[in-house]
């Protein structure tokens, strides 16, 4: 079974559904490279092996009983996969990759993960990350950082690295993030994998801790487009607990990609902007051409407003954060610092010494554009921002099937190159938060090297529930690859 | 100079707005499944949602939505098609988010008016400002002696409310006593809250000001908080209103600032400034979408509105032709006025029926301390109580006798018959109308009281009174009346 870390996760759940692989053995394995390499990355905060095994155990009883081929085959029958630590699951802790969390269970399980269960995915762990996702580095967690599977002195990217991080390493083929501003897409890149930001709503928020509500997706990652689209149809279903969820049915995502449809390729001159390293402009643009060659219809746009989106972004992310973060009191559960004094006195030492320093920073400047007197120059502004990027995005779409350009302005930093800076840090994120503060889904795909072997990402942007287009033209550029 | 004399000739008037939190009576929280129960084990009806855990989401609630609506509808405000929920911040234990779910400048219900009466005065009109939807918080359990630590319970967190937010038209203590007495009113009259303000299903703050009369700006207002009941606001009120008008003649300035009341020292105090500086930094709540109501939506809820007290009264008036005072009386609980109306069905007697509910049944329920629905003597036996009098089976007098046995009976053990029927039967109440047994009576009076005869005849009518009352006496008083006078002035003559 030497060859689990090159299979796809295809592969496993055919393997195992029809009981020539056995998922307790897959499970062994995943976990196995999970304590060695996934330590050596230190991928993962918590290894779920109980409940795996037991999970796996149960799979092959199921395809043991069924040997008639009776029933269909579950699509991630038997697939180890890993979640980010922000993803509820009953059992095992939930750090978010803070402090402030420690001792913290949920009594239940995100949607997310009980459609991972349903489709048969067996989860071997939940993986570590930016302190409550904030971060684009994934050296914000408080279980320390998470290295790039590439390059041990680079880092990730954030704030999924973790799990970007397992699937490049090939712990496991399918991972999941969670995406604010391109927290998923941004780590696929540096690490030279494939992310996929969904349709705001088109998965279940419900179980995910939440960062900024009106912009967070669970997101996943995998080494090809197939394994892409197997992740999200699974966990892309309608869910009643979650108001944001969209009620719509889900096409084929698999079927359909195959299909050799040539598209209208727009190019936002505003991804090519001031900042963009030369090495990866230049494997961007290369790329481009090679789609033109292939029949694509390619053709300069601007969307001139893309370039406020990470003003825009940063402003709303932060005014939800310092909402959202404001449960961790010490009253329910987690750390409680100064239970002995006052209740003004307890909140404020449980909150400095359970936060580091980004989520601070990020919630007293979410508190900051939401107070009286600065709400309207601020948030109330970066919310009409978001309306006009929405319409002009709108617009572009009338035109154009998707969109094109860099995933970061850079491949892989290294760590500590950017984390006293918090600003340089943000601009990171220039090129992929406008699709959160659209909603748009968009996708990360390998694009080349720099010259030092860094991975460069390319990205596409998609119409509202056009993840089909995206999945095509992620399966054709594999193949020009 | 003005002497301290002349300016305490000044009369100022107060101006008052009241905001009234109602609790919904819905069967689940607002934005969860959780039943809403009262007195349970304490954090007993919580779930992920309402016990605010990471990772957990709202879903609204339709049946709160709708006894919004009706409220809304009732007072005849307008149901906004567009709302907005919003997120209202602050840190307090039994707060589990950190924040509520509210409404801030989108509401789902703005303008309206109540009408209330001051005791038996001319209707009067309070505009209302807007009507919100918002989940209650938990409860603080602060320690007793012996105990140190503040104990957390979250049944109540979720619960759905709205918010009534009046306009400052209210002129006096009285007046703002009877707006509550007629919100409560609708409030149950609508079965969208039970009013019950002792329980806290009913909260209200009070903004109060005074003003010179004949002054139009408004004074410096304070907020009055921590009222449990009606009298407790009027009386707050009172007391807010006498120290701003007496800080005011002695020269002083009124700071806006929060009162909380205190019911055993009858005084209210300023709370600690840290208390009331919340900038709550409201925003829109990004989990739950923009509430939209379409106008089918509205007219069909206002198609099931219940009758209103007023409506009600009218057609009392007009269908049972009783007098206005009993019409207000009958319809002052939606519960007494359906009771009235069932006794009516079976007795075709309205004034009758109105006057024995307002007297025996009303006094009876006071006494007993017990709602229409918990006293087990029902419209069916009351009916038939009415029904025994006017075919002259027991007389009116004896009725009461009857309803106490009835009531005695019903309360202690149901098992016993307590129709009225049953009690005439056994007590031996049942009225002697037979007239040839009578006559027998009325013979032999006459014939023992001959002197009393003579003097009737010679012109002493008064004396009629005596012979009914010896009948009476003989028969034990179960002798018909009617029949009696009949026999007893054919025999006497003239």
């Amino acid at each position: 079974m030497s060859d689990y870390k090159s299979m796809t996760a295809a592969e496993i759940a055919k393997a195992v559904s029809s009981g020539q692989l056995s998922a307790v053995e897959i499970t062994k394995e995943a976990l196995e490279l999970a304590r060695t390499e996934g330590k050596e990355l230190n991928a993962f905060v918590t290894l779920c092996e109980e409940k795996a095994l037991k999970q796996a155990s149960e799979l092959d009883q199921i395809v043991k009983d069924d040997r008639a081929g009776g029933s269909p085959p579950l699509p991630l029958c038997g697939v180890p996969v890993a979640i980010k630590d922000n993803i509820s699951y009953t059992g095992y802790k939930t750090t978010c990759g803070s402090h402030i969390l420690e001792g913290y269970q949920p009594p239940y399980d995100a949607t997310a993960v009980q459609n991972l269960i349903k489709a048969g995915a067996v989860i071997i762990g939940k993986t570590n990350m930016d302190e409550f996702a904030m971060g684009s580095s994934n050296e914000t967690s408080y279980f320390g950082p998470v290295k790039n599977p590439v390059g041990d002195d680079l880092v990730p990217g954030g704030s999924s690295g973790g799990s970007a991080a397992a699937v490049a390493a090939g712990i496991v083929p399918i991972a999941f993030g969670s995406e604010t501003g391109g927290s998923v897409r941004q780590p696929a890149s540096f690490c030279g994998i494939q992310g996929l930001k969904p349709t705001y709503g088109g998965i279940s928020r419900y179980g995910l801790v939440a960062f900024g509500s009106s912009l967070d997706q669970i997101s996943p990652f995998a080494r090809n487009s197939e394994d892409l689209a197997l992740a999200y149809q699974a966990v892309s279903v309608y869910d009643p607990n979650d108001s944001t969820s969209l009620n719509y049915e889900r096409p084929n995502y698999t079927k359909a990609l195959d299909r050799d449809r040539k598209f209208r390729i727009g190019v936002p001159k505003e991804f090519f902007a001031e900042g963009l390293d030369a090495e990866v402009e230049k494997s961007i643009r290369d790329g481009i051409d090679r789609l033109r060659a292939e029949g694509h219809t390619i053709e300069e746009l601007s969307l001139p407003l893309i370039d406020q989106s990470i003003a825009a972004y940063y402003t709303i992310a932060c005014a939800e954060a310092s909402s959202n973060l404001a449960r961790y009191d010490g009253v329910k559960y987690g750390i409680r610092e100064g239970g002995d004094k006052s209740l003004a006195e307890m909140y404020a030492e449980t909150r400095s010494v359970g936060f580091g320093d980004e989520v601070k920073r990020r919630i007293m400047l979410g508190t900051f554009v939401l107070s009286s007197g600065y709400y309207d120059a601020y948030y109330q502004k970066a919310s009409q921002v978001r309306e006009l990027i929405c319409r002009e995005f709108e617009s572009a779409f009338e035109k154009h099937d998707l969109l094109i350009g860099p995933t970061t302005p850079t491949a892989a930093f290294k760590f500590g190159e950017k984390i006293d800076d918090p600003l340089a840090m943000y601009l990171s994120d220039m090129f992929v938060a406008s699709a959160n503060l659209t909603g748009s889904p968009a996708l990360s795909i390998p694009c080349g090297l720099t010259s030092d072997e860094r991975p460069i990402g390319l990205q596409f942007v998609a119409r509202r529930q056009g993840e089909s287009e995206l999945f095509q033209i992620a399966h054709a550029w594999e193949r020009l690859a | 100079m003005v002497s301290p004399a002349q300016t305490k000739e000044i009369a100022y008037e107060p101006v008052i707005g009241l905001e009234v939190h109602a609790q919904l009576q819905t069967e689940s929280k607002i934005f969860c499944g959780c039943r809403v129960s009262y007195g349970e084990e304490p954090n007993s009806l919580t779930c992920p949602v309402c016990l605010g855990l990471p990772g957990a989401l709202p879903i609204l609630n339709k049946q709160a939505v709708e006894y919004a609506m009706r409220m809304i509808l009732a007072v005849g405000g307008q149901v906004n098609g567009h709302s907005v929920f919003a997120r209202k911040n602050y840190f307090y234990p039994d707060l589990p988010k950190g924040y509520q779910i509210s409404q801030f400048d989108k509401p789902i219900g703005t303008g309206g008016a109540i009408q209330y009466r001051v005791d038996k005065g001319e209707p009067q009109c309070c505009r209302l400002i807007r009507i919100h939807l918002e989940e209650d918080a938990g409860k603080s359990i602060h320690p007793e002696s012996g105990e140190s630590r503040t104990r957390v319970d979250l049944n109540r967190c979720g619960t759905a409310l709205i918010e009534i937010v009046s306009e400052p038209d209210l002129l006096s203590p009285q007046e703002a006593y009877a707006y509550l007495v007629k919100l409560k009113q609708i409030l149950q009259y609508l079965e969208v809250c039970t009013g019950d303000m002792e329980k806290g299903h009913l909260r209200c703050d009070a903004n109060v000001s005074v003003r010179p009369v004949g002054q139009k700006e408004l004074g410096t207002r304070t907020e009055l908080k921590n009222m449990n009941s009606f009298k407790g606001v009027e009386r707050a009120l009172t007391f807010e209103i006498e120290r701003q008008t007496a800080l005011l003649r002695a020269g002083g300035e009124i700071e806006q600032t929060s009162l909380m009341w205190d019911e055993k020292k009858q005084v209210a105090e300023p709370m600690r400034s840290k208390e009331e500086s919340h900038d709550y930094r409201y925003f829109p709540e990004p989990d739950l979408l923009d509430l939209t109501i379409t106008s089918e939506w509205i007219e069909s809820v206002r198609a099931e509105l219940p009758e209103l007290p007023e409506e009600k009264a009218e057609r009392f008036l007009s269908d049972y032709r009783i007098r206005e005072y009993d019409a207000g009386v009958l319809t002052d609980s939606r519960e007494l006025a359906d009771f009235f109306e069932q006794v009516v069905a079976l007795f075709d007697d309205p004034r009758t029926a109105a006057n024995w509910i307002q007297t025996e049944y009303l006094k009876t329920l006071n006494e007993l301390k017990l709602s229409v629905a918990e006293f087990p003597v029902r419209a069916v036996q009351v009916a038939g109580l009415l029904k025994l009098v006017s075919s002259g089976k027991i007389s009116g007098k004896m009725a009461k006798t009857v309803f106490a046995e009835m009531v005695s009976r019903a309360m202690s053990d149901q098992q016993r018959d307590f129709s009225p029927e049953g009690v005439v039967r056994d007590l031996g109440l049942e009225q002697v109308s037979d007239e040839s047994a009578l006559a027998l009576i009325v013979d032999k009076i006459i014939s023992e009281n001959e002197s009393q005869v003579q003097a009737y005849r010679n012109g002493k009518e008064k004396l009629f009174g005596f012979f009914v009352g010896q009948v009476m006496k003989e028969t034990k008083g179960q002798a018909n009346p009617e029949v009696i006078n009949r026999l007893l002035k054919e025999r006497l003559g003239n």
